[in-house]
């Protein structure tokens, strides 16, 4: 964990890609999800962030 | 030999053109060679795709030529998200595609293990299974609504005879229950054979040296399944996810012949309810901004797919 935060502070690629798939999966289930309308409301914006990120942080450093 | 083509091709250039290609740089005739793909990916794909994101924030209407265009804001996106018909395409559309994609997984891998198992005749049975991959979706969606007919459809007379229920007492295409399976039912007879091959080229990709290595460690059958033919076949079953999963999210031809969307919007896919939206109803913005929402759907998920795939490539 301690690992994960630091490569987010040290902006590395492999802990902010993880941040973007999730935002994208949390995003996609939204949408697609039957169980409540606000949900499927705030997913396109969801997804968007995080597929933006997605390409964004894919020029990062690797981390070491 | 390759000398001499390269005299005769030089011979062949015209001198002015000789000339003018002799000043170049290898930088600039590489810009050259590459201009033309530039120039169509620019025209074909990324104009339009500017061209939507602009017209999404408009009113714009492509049957009224000379109305005027008004700016709406994220008005379009808003009434998009927030209309509970257009999430209930949405769940239709996640219907499809989660039980398409499983039926068409677990049986295409079981088909591509029984076919790649060397026995009489098996290029034969390839050919027979990958037949219906090869037709027109129209054409398959044409004929397997005869076979949903009721009366006289072979599909209903297969259920009966399993079931004991009369031929014409269920409608497969008519039920609101029914209607979504038998979409399902379809595209997984459709497509279950390239999902097949894919893996069939992931089974025939594994070397017989590690199954000879493990039989000498005294792995059984299961083990060597699990721990060689699962982890090696996966990035080609990934692979195959991804490519129908996208072009199942984009499903029109096969579901608008077999129900047009109905009975009611039961199997109104959101790429049938974006076509209403853009050429029945003629609401251009909006479709664009429908269209744009699809778009990062898909495009997010194929990148999370990209990146799973090298990760899996990479062990």
């Amino acid at each position: 964990m301690t690992k994960f935060l630091n490569g987010l502070l040290r902006l590395r690629r492999g802990p902010w890609e993880m941040v973007a798939t999730i935002l994208i999966a949390v995003g996609v289930l939204m949408l697609m999800q039957p169980f409540v309308l606000w949900a499927f409301t705030y997913s396109f914006i969801v997804t968007l962030i995080g597929t933006v990120m997605f390409i964004i942080v894919s020029h990062f450093p690797e981390g070491e | 030999m390759s000398d001499r083509t390269i005299d005769r091709v030089a011979q062949a250039t015209p001198v002015r053109v000789a000339r003018k290609i002799r000043g170049l740089s290898d930088r600039a005739i590489a810009w050259i060679f590459i201009a033309p793909t530039i120039f169509l990916l620019l025209a074909i794909n990324i104009f339009p795709l500017i061209w939507t994101i602009q017209l999404s924030f408009t009113n714009y209407k492509a049957n009224r030529i000379g109305r005027e265009i008004k700016d709406v804001g994220f008005r379009n996106y808003e009434r998009i998200l927030t209309d509970s018909d257009t999430w209930l395409n949405m769940q239709a559309t996640a219907h499809f595609l989660f039980w398409t994609i499983f039926f068409q997984v677990l049986i295409g891998f079981t088909l591509a293990w029984l076919i790649n198992k060397k026995f009489k005749g098996n290029d034969l049975w390839t050919t027979i299974i990958v037949l219906p991959m090869m037709l027109s979706p129209a054409v398959v969606g044409n004929f397997w609504k005869f076979l949903y007919q009721p009366q006289i459809g072979l599909f209903n007379y297969i259920i009966s005879w399993f079931t004991g229920k009369e031929p014409s007492s269920f409608e497969m295409l008519g039920s609101v229950k029914l209607a979504p399976w038998s979409i399902v039912i379809v595209d997984t007879w459709m497509w279950t054979p390239f999902v097949m091959l894919i893996c069939l080229a992931g089974l025939r990709s594994i070397p017989d040296y590690i199954y000879e290595a493990a039989e000498i460690d005294r792995a059984s059958k299961l083990r060597q399944f699990f721990t060689i033919t699962i982890p090696m076949v996966l990035p080609f079953l990934m692979l195959a996810v991804l490519f129908r999963g996208i072009e199942n999210f984009k499903m029109f031809d096969l579901v608008v012949q077999l129900t047009g969307g109905g009975p009611g919007s039961t199997t109104e896919l959101t790429s049938i309810n974006l076509k209403r939206e853009a050429f029945e109803k003629w609401r251009t913005g909006y479709a664009s901004a429908y269209a744009i929402i699809l778009f990062v759907t898909v495009f997010g998920l194929a990148s999370i797919y990209v990146k799973a795939l090298n990760k899996v490539k990479q062990r």
